[in-house]
């Protein structure tokens, strides 16, 4: 069995009286890829959130590497560190350049030498294919390259594990493909990842574990492909049919 | 009649009292304006916290000098500081103070409508790299809110240096209060002197003003270009 990497146990989230999150319990495991599914509402998003503490959580804990978090955590800047992100509206800073949006973290969080972050920065753009792009600004992009810019300002961090929210959702669909070829490539070298999509056949290549999700429960917990071929309840079922795959 | 109106700028020392005059009106804007900008900033920051003790005692401030009108705030600063605190301050001072408090409590609420527009997902993606409540602040926020403040803190500066007109109030020597002893003093020789000065002292407001107003609108126009193109 691989070694986790992260481990939520009994985790409960409400928004006023309503509770969106009841009991979600997975873990997940170095160098692995788990796909969150689910329709939506169901919970996909508030949960990867409270990962890197962008949603704070009521109950339950989060085991991340020997970090355990619980409710009213205040620690998160270091962890976040760890934990890149990349969100459906990209969300570049507007009023830095491609380098600046990338290297800020680097210099600024981690206080990294600015020769040695820059020299990441630009090997990063390069596997990304847009090193023409480094003096551009946000708006002279379009949203395929402001997505792949984005995944490079968190890998920029060196984090052990990256979370994907819906980050194909907003684009285009000619530029879904080539976002989805770099995480595919952070797959291969075994980044562990936990990504929320609707891409399905992209979910079906590149998932070890799926975690189907609705109205704030994990309803069904399988294998990749087992998931898609085989799943285990009606619900999922009749989501895979329901999705145009 | 020997001489028009005019003349009487250009007796004795009268032109250059009046530019004095303006100077004083001038030096106490811009220190109320540099002092009240950093202390807005810093205050409309605060006033996006999510403190409610903060926000009320801040948002106690701002109202305070929003709605007491200028003069007023002067003759109570002027006459009530001394006689119940015992604080004595000249009325340079007291104008200086008043109108940095003034532009501050103005700024704050410029400074936090400009940081509340930014859209959360910026926070969330400055979060999301790592970066502290400052530097959240000092890297994504202020930068990006910037644009929208300039044009309403521009209006905030010209609408401070036109106010100094009310300094003579509080016996001020500032420019107005010069003309209007230039115009008793030289009332008897110059029947329509305070034509003149008056005009004169127009032209002078006019000048420090409208260039700040052609300034914000170009910057109006330069943001629109921005958010369209």
């Amino acid at each position: 069995m691989a070694e986790k990497l992260l481990t939520v146990s009994h985790l409960v989230k409400n928004y006023g009286r309503q509770e969106v999150l009841h009991d979600i319990n997975f873990t997940v495991e170095k160098g692995s890829v788990t796909v969150l599914l689910g329709p939506s509402g169901s919970g996909k998003s508030t949960t990867i959130r409270c990962l890197n503490g962008l949603e704070d959580f009521h109950s339950g804990e989060i085991q991340f590497k020997d970090q355990v978090i619980k409710p009213g955590f205040k620690k998160w800047q270091s962890v976040r560190q760890d934990i890149g992100m990349v969100f459906q509206s990209y969300d570049l800073f507007p009023n830095r350049t491609v380098i600046d949006n990338i290297l800020l973290g680097p210099l600024k969080v981690q206080k990294r030498s600015k020769d040695e972050a820059l020299a990441q920065a630009r090997h990063l753009l390069k596997e990304v294919q847009l090193s023409d792009y480094e003096n551009a600004y946000p708006r002279q992009l379009s949203g395929g390259q402001k997505q792949r810019i984005a995944i490079v300002r968190a890998l920029a961090l060196n984090p052990e594990f990256m979370l994907f929210d819906e980050v194909t959702a907003s684009l285009d669909p000619e530029m879904v493909r080539g976002v989805l070829e770099v995480i595919e490539g952070l797959a291969r070298q075994k980044m562990t990842m936990l990504v929320v999509t609707h891409e399905m056949n992209f979910a079906k290549q590149i998932a070890d574990k799926v975690l189907f999700l609705e109205n704030g429960k994990i309803v069904e917990e399988s294998a990749g492909h087992e998931f898609f071929d085989h799943p285990k309840t009606q619900r999922a079922q009749e989501f895979l049919n329901s999705m145009d795959f | 009649m020997a001489h028009s109106g005019i003349n009487i700028l250009f007796e004795g020392r009268n032109m250059v009292r009046l530019l004095g005059g303006l100077w004083i009106s001038a030096k106490i804007a811009a220190i109320a304006i540099v002092v009240g900008l950093v202390l807005g900033i810093v205050l409309g920051a605060l006033r996006t916290l999510h403190n409610p003790l903060l926000r009320a005692i801040l948002r106690l401030y701002l109202e305070f000098f929003r709605v007491i009108p200028t003069v007023v705030l002067l003759f109570l600063f002027y006459y009530i500081l001394p006689q119940n605190f015992n604080i004595n301050m000249g009325a340079e001072s007291v104008a200086t103070l008043v109108f940095a408090l003034w532009f501050a409590a103005e700024m704050s609420d410029i400074v936090r409508g400009g940081i509340i527009s930014v859209s959360p997902h910026q926070v969330d993606s400055g979060k999301a790299i790592g970066l502290n409540r400052l530097q959240l602040y000092y890297y994504v926020l202020l930068p990006q809110s910037i644009q929208l403040m300039i044009p309403a803190t521009i209006n905030l500066v010209s609408r401070v240096i036109k106010t100094t007109s009310l300094l003579l109030l509080i016996s001020v020597m500032d420019v107005i209060n010069v003309g209007q002893q230039i115009i008793e003093a030289n009332g008897q020789r110059y029947e329509n002197g305070s034509f003149w000065v008056y005009g004169f002292i127009f032209i002078l407001y006019f000048i420090l003003c409208y260039p700040l107003s052609l300034w914000a609108r170009h910057l109006e126009r330069k943001e629109l270009v921005n958010a369209n193109g």
